[in-house]
C-alpha cells in the first residue's frame, strides 16, 4: 500500500507532469484562462489518460513484446490513442450526455496532448505492473489537474493587473508558471525516489 | 528561387514556431537545460519535419481527404521511429538526455501543423524548404534559450566556461528557470516586433 502512496505523491507533487517534466504545456497555457475550462480539461485528461494507459500497457505486453515489435511502439501507441479518443467521444455521447456536455469540446484536443503518449511510454520505461501503471496514470492526471486549476486561479487574478505591453498574455503567464514551478520545487526531497 | 527563400525566411523568422507562433512548447521548455541539448532536439525535429513534409507532399493526391490527418500522423510517427532507432544506435549519450522527448516529436504540433498548412498544398521541393526553415527556426530558438539558461545557470555556453560556476543561478537550469527565461525571451521578441511594425 505504501508503495502505491509513494507513486501517488511522486507523480502529483515531486515530479509534477507540467511543472517539472514540461509535458502538456499547450493545454496548460491554452485552457487556463478560466477556471471552468481548466476543470473540464483536467477531467477529460484524467479520463482518457487512465483508459489509454491501460490499453497501451496491454498492447505492449501482449502484442508488441511477444512478437518482438518493440520498435513499433511509437506508431502503435499514437494510433491507439487517436482511435481511443474518438471511441471515448462516441461512447460518452451515447451513455452519458451530461458528461459529454462537460468534457466534449476538450476531447478532440487530447489526441495531440503529449501527456497521454508521455505517460503511456513512461510506464513501459519504468517497468511498472498493470496496477502500478493505473495508479501512476491517475496520479499524474491529478497532478496535471492540480497544476492547471492552480494556474487558472492565478491567471484569473493576473488579468486584472496592468503589465507592460510586451509582457501581456503569454510572457507574464510563463513567468507566473515559473514561480509556481519554484513553489513545487519545495516538494522535491519529501520522497526518496 | 526567390519563392524558396521567402518560404524559408517565413518559417525561420517571420513565423518562427517557438517565439512567434508558440508551438511545440513542451520540447522548448523541457530540453533546453543546456545549449547543446536544445540544439540536438531542434535538429532532431528538423529531420522529422523535412522528411514528413516531403513524404506528405508526395502522397497528398493519393490520400482521401477524410483520412488525411490519421495518415499524416502515421507518416510522422514512422520518421520519428527511424530517428529514434538511429539516435539510439549512433548517439546514445544525446538519446539518453533527450529521453522521452524523442518519441514525443510525434505529438509536436509544429510537425502536424506544417504538414496540414503547407505540405498538403505545395510541391515537394517547396515543402522541403518549408520544413528546413521551420525546423532551423525551431532549432535556433531552442539553442538561444538553451544558451541563456546554461549561461545564467552554470556560467557556460556549449560547455565553454564564461564565468566561474559558483556565481551561477542553478534555478535557471531547473524547471522554474525554463518558464521564466522563455517568458522574458518572448517579451523581448514582442517588443522588437512592435518596434519594427511602428517604423
Amino acid at each position: 500500500m505504501a508503495h502505491y502512496l509513494i507513486i501517488f505523491v511522486v507523480a502529483v507533487f515531486v515530479n509534477n507532469i507540467v511543472l517539472s517534466q514540461f509535458l502538456g504545456i499547450c493545454p496548460f497555457l491554452g485552457v487556463s484562462k478560466r477556471m471552468d475550462t481548466a476543470i473540464g480539461m483536467s477531467g477529460a485528461v484524467a479520463f482518457v489518460m487512465t483508459i489509454a494507459t491501460i490499453v497501451t500497457f496491454i498492447l505492449q505486453k501482449c502484442l508488441l513484446e511477444p512478437l518482438g515489435l518493440g520498435f513499433m511502439q511509437t506508431i502503435a501507441f499514437i494510433l491507439v490513442i487517436a482511435f481511443l479518443v474518438q471511441l471515448v467521444e462516441i461512447v460518452l455521447k451515447k451513455i452519458s450526455p451530461s458528461l459529454y456536455q462537460a468534457l466534449g469540446v476538450f476531447l478532440p484536443l487530447i489526441t495531440t496532448n503529449c501527456t497521454i503518449l508521455g505517460v503511456a511510454i513512461m510506464v513501459i520505461q519504468k517497468n511498472f505492473t498493470l496496477l502500478e501503471s493505473v495508479v501512476f496514470a491517475i496520479s499524474t492526471a491529478i497532478g496535471f489537474g492540480l497544476a492547471l486549476v492552480l494556474f487558472a486561479g492565478i491567471r484569473e487574478q493576473l488579468s486584472f493587473v496592468k503589465v507592460p505591453k510586451s509582457m501581456e498574455g503569454i510572457p507574464s503567464a510563463l513567468i507566473a508558471a515559473g514561480i509556481l514551478a519554484m513553489a513545487f520545487m519545495g516538494f522535491s526531497g519529501i520522497v526518496k525516489i | 528561387m526567390s519563392r524558396a527563400i521567402k518560404v524559408f525566411l517565413n518559417g525561420f523568422i517571420k513565423e518562427n514556431p517557438s517565439f512567434i507562433l508558440l508551438l511545440g512548447m513542451c520540447p522548448t521548455l523541457g530540453t533546453t537545460s543546456s545549449a547543446i541539448n536544445g540544439m540536438s532536439m531542434g535538429l532532431a525535429t528538423t529531420f522529422v519535419l523535412i522528411c514528413s513534409n516531403v513524404a506528405i507532399s508526395l502522397i497528398k493526391n493519393i490520400v482521401p481527404d477524410k483520412v488525411r490527418i490519421p495518415s499524416y500522423i502515421v507518416v510522422i510517427a514512422t520518421f520519428v521511429s527511424v530517428l529514434e532507432l538511429a539516435m539510439h544506435a549512433y548517439m546514445p549519450a544525446i538519446y539518453e538526455t533527450l529521453g522521452l522527448f524523442i518519441p514525443l516529436i510525434v505529438v509536436n504540433c509544429i510537425v502536424l501543423g506544417r504538414a496540414e498548412a503547407f505540405a498538403a498544398k505545395n510541391n515537394f521541393m517547396l515543402s522541403a524548404v518549408d520544413g528546413l526553415g521551420n525546423g532551423l527556426g525551431f532549432a535556433f530558438a531552442l539553442t538561444v534559450l538553451g544558451s541563456i539558461r546554461e549561461l545564467l545557470g552554470t556560467g557556460m555556453i556549449f560547455g565553454v566556461s564564461v564565468y566561474p560556476e559558483q556565481y551561477g543561478m542553478l534555478a535557471f537550469v531547473l524547471a522554474p528557470g525554463a518558464f521564466i527565461a522563455l517568458g522574458l525571451l518572448i517579451a523581448i521578441v514582442n517588443r522588437i516586433k512592435s518596434r519594427t511594425q511602428n517604423v
